[in-house]
């Protein structure tokens, strides 16, 4: 092929995957995404005041949150410890417990909610014990963070194991060496260097916490106003004829990961500036 | 975290939302029952305020009754079942023992204040001429109903239209079945549930004939004006008892016996059979039938126990894998 021939057909080619690329880009991202919005406002201002403070959606709203608000801290600190301890420390095991992290990622999220429904329900090995002391998990709130606590564990630890082990432990031991205390080390040294990875992965953690279906859909018992958590009540609202609502409800699961990439955006320019 | 104050404020909140509220009581229903029950529950709250003085907090959930079903027996303590399948109220008694066997007698009726039938839902001027569940089976004529394996209504469908076909071969079931084999293989789509099944008729304008409960129908028809669809009623049909109980190991846990058994009871009352009347269901009290009368085109009824036996055998002979219904699906296939 002559070169000229070449350009000609590498002139035809760029904006042909170009476009291409925008199209799709266009079609299945953008488009979606501004239906979500129109369709939420079909039913004009009102109606989607209506359905925003309406008590069940309140709930739903109040609970998702909740949901998520428990599992991230519980998952970063989880996350965290078990990073330190697969990159700091050699011990027998050590693979079988990275492979053992992934087992969220590999197995649906139904089959994890069904998991935790046999061990905890009333019909699990745990049922006298709970009901001696009147301590309901399933189908109750704590029942949903345990779940998404599951399934969103390794989101941290994966954003965490492959940084720490190309950072090396020199400037850990060189800080030992120097007389710091182990909190120290991590606070003035682990921390600062690991600090992207870990805003990542708690975004990460908690978009799937907010969005999780499947899992809590097991565990809920879907009671409207009790453990009725925003994906749940999509399907819900979508069931009942309800299409504003359930566009309503979907549009603020989107504006809730929007936020999110809002403060990544923001605390990663407020410490871009630190520096 | 910037956020983490809302969040405790949050948490505090839905924390203290539960055991702050008076007496609850929590409903396990099946999942079409959610317009009907958000219309009963104010009436009874405000009847039993009346009556004891206590404000109470009515909960419910809705989903498939056999997944509702499920649920209850791995811990969801609802105090009170109100079901469309009287075999989903039986596997709280046969697998958890949460009630007794005789639960059917506690209440009128067979523990059933309301009932229904199946009817069809057809497009506007009935151009297919569908008069009889014998029509179903004619070439040409698309039906939509739910997968009977994992739908209750759809059940009904299918043993309305078997039933009505024993009856019409003087019970030879060689015959029955071979119908039954047309009518199944007249289906346009088997969604996994009756709302799914809806949305196939009325918004994807599958099918000529929507096949669903009687109060369905009629729901239906007056949520989607525009598109005039029409009600049939055929002339004999199965009867679908909606049964209802109180969960004897829940209530006595939660405290709340007298509070479920005089929900279940209220759901007898003429204020609630007016609304369930309103809700196009069938109902026992007497004056009510009377003013209704002109809703409810007359048909007659057969129970699924007196044509099939009992429902154990239904579920064991037709809806188990191999059964009647997987042969008959197989074979229309071919």
């Amino acid at each position: 092929m002559s070169q000229t021939a070449l350009n000609s057909s590498r002139r035809w080619i760029r904006p042909l995957l170009i476009s291409l690329g925008v199209v799709l880009t266009l079609l299945l991202l953008v488009v979606p995404l501004v239906f979500i919005f129109v369709a939420a406002f079909s039913a004009g201002v009102g109606g989607l005041w209506q359905n925003l403070t309406e008590p069940d959606m309140l709930h739903a709203i109040g609970l998702t949150l909740l949901v998520a608000g428990l599992t991230v801290p519980i998952n970063l600190i989880f996350g965290t410890l078990i990073a330190w301890c697969v990159t700091r420390f050699s011990f027998p095991g050590r693979r079988l417990l990275l492979t053992l992290i992934d087992i969220p990622f590999a197995v649906s999220p139904v089959v994890a909610g069904l998991l935790y429904l046999l061990l905890y329900g009333s019909n699990g090995p745990f049922a006298s014990l709970l009901d001696q002391h009147d301590i309901q998990l399933m189908f109750a709130w704590p029942g949903l963070v345990m779940v998404t606590v599951f399934v969103s564990c390794p989101f941290v630890v994966r954003e965490l194991v492959p940084l720490m082990s190309t950072l090396g432990t020199e400037q850990e031991e060189a800080a030992v060496l120097l007389g710091a205390s182990g909190w120290q080390v991590f606070w003035h040294i682990t921390l600062p260097n690991i600090r992207w990875a870990l805003l990542y992965g708690v975004i990460l953690t908690n978009a799937r916490a907010v969005g999780e279906f499947g899992a809590v859909s097991v565990v809920s018992g879907t009671i409207r106003g009790q453990t009725n958590t925003l994906p749940l009540h999509i399907e819900l609202l979508q069931q009942d004829y309800n299409t504003a609502g359930a566009f309503i409800a979907a549009a603020l699961l989107t504006l809730i990961a929007i936020a999110t990439l809002v403060v990544k955006a923001f605390l990663q320019w407020k410490l871009a500036r630190q520096h | 975290m910037h956020t983490s104050k809302k969040l405790a404020l949050l948490l505090f909140a839905t924390l203290l939302s539960a055991p702050l509220a008076a007496k609850e009581l929590l409903n396990s229903s099946y999942d079409i029952a959610r317009e009907l029950f958000a219309e009963i529950n104010p009436l009874f709250i405000a009847h039993w305020q009346q009556q004891s003085g206590e404000t109470l907090t009515i909960n419910q959930s809705h989903g498939g009754s056999s997944r509702q079903a499920q649920a209850i027996l791995q811990g969801l303590r609802a105090d009170v079942v109100t079901f469309n399948q009287s075999t989903d109220i039986d596997v709280l008694h046969q697998r958890g023992n949460l009630l007794p066997a005789n639960w059917r007698e506690r209440l009128a009726n067979n523990a059933s204040p309301y009932y229904s039938t199946m009817a069809f839902l057809v497009r506007k001027g009935n151009p297919k001429q569908i008069s009889s569940w014998q029509d179903l089976a004619k070439p040409g004529v698309g039906l939509v109903f739910p997968n009977p394996k994992t739908s209750g209504n759809a059940r009904y469908t299918y043993l309305g239209a078997y039933g009505d076909a024993l009856q019409r071969f003087d019970n030879d079931d060689a015959k029955a079945r071979n119908w039954v084999k047309t009518f199944l293989a007249n289906v346009v789509v088997f969604d996994t549930g009756g709302r799914g099944a809806t949305t196939s008729f009325v918004d994807r304008g599958l099918g000529d004939v929507l096949i669903t409960f009687e109060s369905e129908v009629n729901g239906i028809i007056k949520q989607y004006p525009d598109q005039q669809f029409e009600r049939v009623v055929p002339p004999t049909n199965v009867l679908a008892e909606f049964p209802v109980a109180w969960i004897d190991r829940n209530i006595q846990r939660n405290g709340t016996e007298k509070q479920a058994k005089a929900y279940l009871e209220f759901l007898y009352s003429k204020a609630a059979q007016q609304v369930l009347a309103r809700h196009f269901y069938r109902v026992h009290d007497a004056d009510v039938v009377a003013a209704t009368a002109a809703q409810f085109p007359a048909t007659k009824l057969f129970k699924v126990e007196e044509v099939f036996s009992s429902w154990d055998a239904v579920q064991s002979n037709h809806f188990a894998s191999g059964g009647v219904l997987d042969q008959l699906l197989a074979e229309g296939k071919r």
